[in-house]
C-alpha cells in the first residue's frame, strides 16, 4: 500500500512537470476564426503574423496578442494575403506605416548591423583573446623559472 | 601595449555601462513614426457630426494643424480634453479630430458635454486611416504642416508640459519656414 501511494506521489509529479511544460507552451493565444482558401494561404498568414511584432504590446508577435490593434493587423494580413499581396509586400506594407520596429527581424542596414554581426564579432573577439591567452602561457613559464642565481640559492637552502 | 590590453575590459565595460545607464532613460512606448517627412495619406471619409458629409486630406486647412486620435473608450483622452479646448482658443493651429474606431452616437454626446476643440472630426469607424496612420491607440497627435506633411507624431496625452517641450518649438519652426517660402 506504502509503495503505491509512493508510486502515485511520483506519477502525480511526473503529469504536474508534464502540464506545467505543455502549458507553458499554449498560452492563451486569441483565436480568429478566418476561413483561408488553402492551406498555403494560411501558413503563410501564420509565418507572416509570427514574424510581425504588435506595435502597442511591444513584445508578442501579432498571433500571441490580444490587444485591439493586434486584431486589427492580423485582419490586415489576412485581407492582403487575400488581395493577392505577396510576403514582401504585406512586410513592407507594416513596415510603411508602423515602421521596422514591426519586423522582429530587421532589416540589416546602417542602424541594425551591430545587431546582426554584434555577436558574431563579440565571439570571435572572445576566442582571439582565449588563444592569445594560450598562446601566451609558456612565455610566462619561461620568465618565472628561476636564474642561474637563484638556482644556486635554491640548492644552499635545500642543503641546509 | 599590454597596459592598454589590461586596461582594455575596464573600458569595454565603462561603455556598456554607458549604453545600458542610456537606456534606462528611454521610453519604450515611444516609437519614431514611419510617417514622418511624409504627406498625410489620402482618405475619403465622413465627418463625425454628418455621416453625409465626406472629406479628405485636403480640408485639413491652416499653416500648422494638429490631428488628434480621440474615442469616448480612451480614459486618456478625456484627461486630454480640457488642454486641447485651450489650445484651439488660443487659435495659433488648427485642431482636427480623427475619432478612431468610435460610435457615432456616443462621440457626437461627448463633444456636446465637454465641448468641442475640432474645426471637425473625421469618424473613423473601421480605423483604415488610423491605420494608415500607423495609429496604435490612442489619444495620439499629429502635427501636419502647410503642406500637408506630417512633421511629428506624439503617442499620449497633451498637457501644458507636452506642449511647452515637445510642441511648441516645432510648430514655430514651421512657422518660421513658411514665412520664409
Amino acid at each position: 500500500m506504502l509503495t503505491l501511494f509512493k508510486n502515485s506521489k511520483v506519477l502525480f509529479s511526473v503529469f504536474m512537470l508534464l502540464g506545467t511544460l505543455f502549458l507553458g507552451s499554449a498560452q492563451a493565444s486569441p483565436v480568429d476564426t478566418y476561413e483561408f482558401r488553402d492551406k498555403v494561404t494560411e501558413k503563410r498568414y501564420q509565418e507572416l503574423t509570427k514574424e510581425l511584432r504588435c506595435p502597442k504590446c511591444q513584445n508578442q508577435n501579432l498571433i500571441d496578442s490580444n490587444s485591439p490593434i493586434a486584431a486589427d493587423l492580423r485582419r490586415q494580413v489576412y485581407n492582403l494575403l487575400h488581395e493577392g499581396k505577396s510576403d514582401m509586400e504585406i512586410m513592407n506594407y507594416m513596415v510603411d506605416r508602423y515602421g521596422e520596429f514591426v519586423l522582429y527581424r530587421p532589416k540589416v542596414n546602417n542602424t541594425t548591423y551591430i545587431l546582426w554581426f554584434g555577436p558574431a564579432i563579440l565571439l570571435l573577439l572572445g576566442f582571439s583573446v582565449i588563444i592569445y591567452i594560450l598562446r601566451r602561457k609558456p612565455q610566462v613559464k619561461e620568465k618565472q623559472a628561476l636564474s642561474a642565481e637563484q638556482q644556486d640559492k635554491l640548492k644552499q637552502i635545500l642543503k641546509d | 601595449m599590454n597596459k592598454l590590453i589590461r586596461l582594455l575590459p575596464l573600458i569595454v565595460c565603462l561603455a556598456l555601462g554607458g549604453v545600458l545607464y542610456q537606456g534606462l532613460f528611454l521610453n519604450p512606448q515611444e516609437l519614431p513614426s514611419a510617417l514622418v517627412g511624409k504627406k498625410l495619406p489620402d482618405f475619403e471619409l465622413s465627418t463625425l457630426k454628418n455621416a453625409g458629409e465626406t472629406v479628405n486630406a485636403g480640408d485639413l486647412k491652416g499653416k500648422v494643424k494638429l490631428l488628434n486620435v480621440w474615442a469616448t473608450w480612451c480614459p486618456s483622452c478625456r484627461y486630454e480634453h480640457p488642454y486641447l479646448l485651450e489650445i484651439a482658443k488660443s487659435d495659433r493651429v488648427a485642431v482636427f479630430g480623427l475619432n478612431y474606431k468610435d460610435e457615432r452616437g456616443p462621440a457626437n454626446q461627448w463633444l456636446q458635454q465637454l465641448g468641442d476643440p475640432y474645426v471637425f472630426s473625421i469618424f473613423d469607424q473601421q480605423g483604415t486611416l488610423g491605420l494608415d496612420l500607423g495609429v496604435y491607440g490612442a489619444p495620439e497627435t499629429f502635427v501636419i504642416d502647410g503642406d500637408g506633411v506630417i512633421r511629428k507624431r506624439f503617442a499620449g496625452v497633451i498637457d501644458a508640459r507636452v506642449w511647452q517641450s515637445e510642441f511648441l518649438p516645432l510648430i514655430e519652426q514651421i512657422e518660421a519656414e513658411q514665412q520664409g517660402s
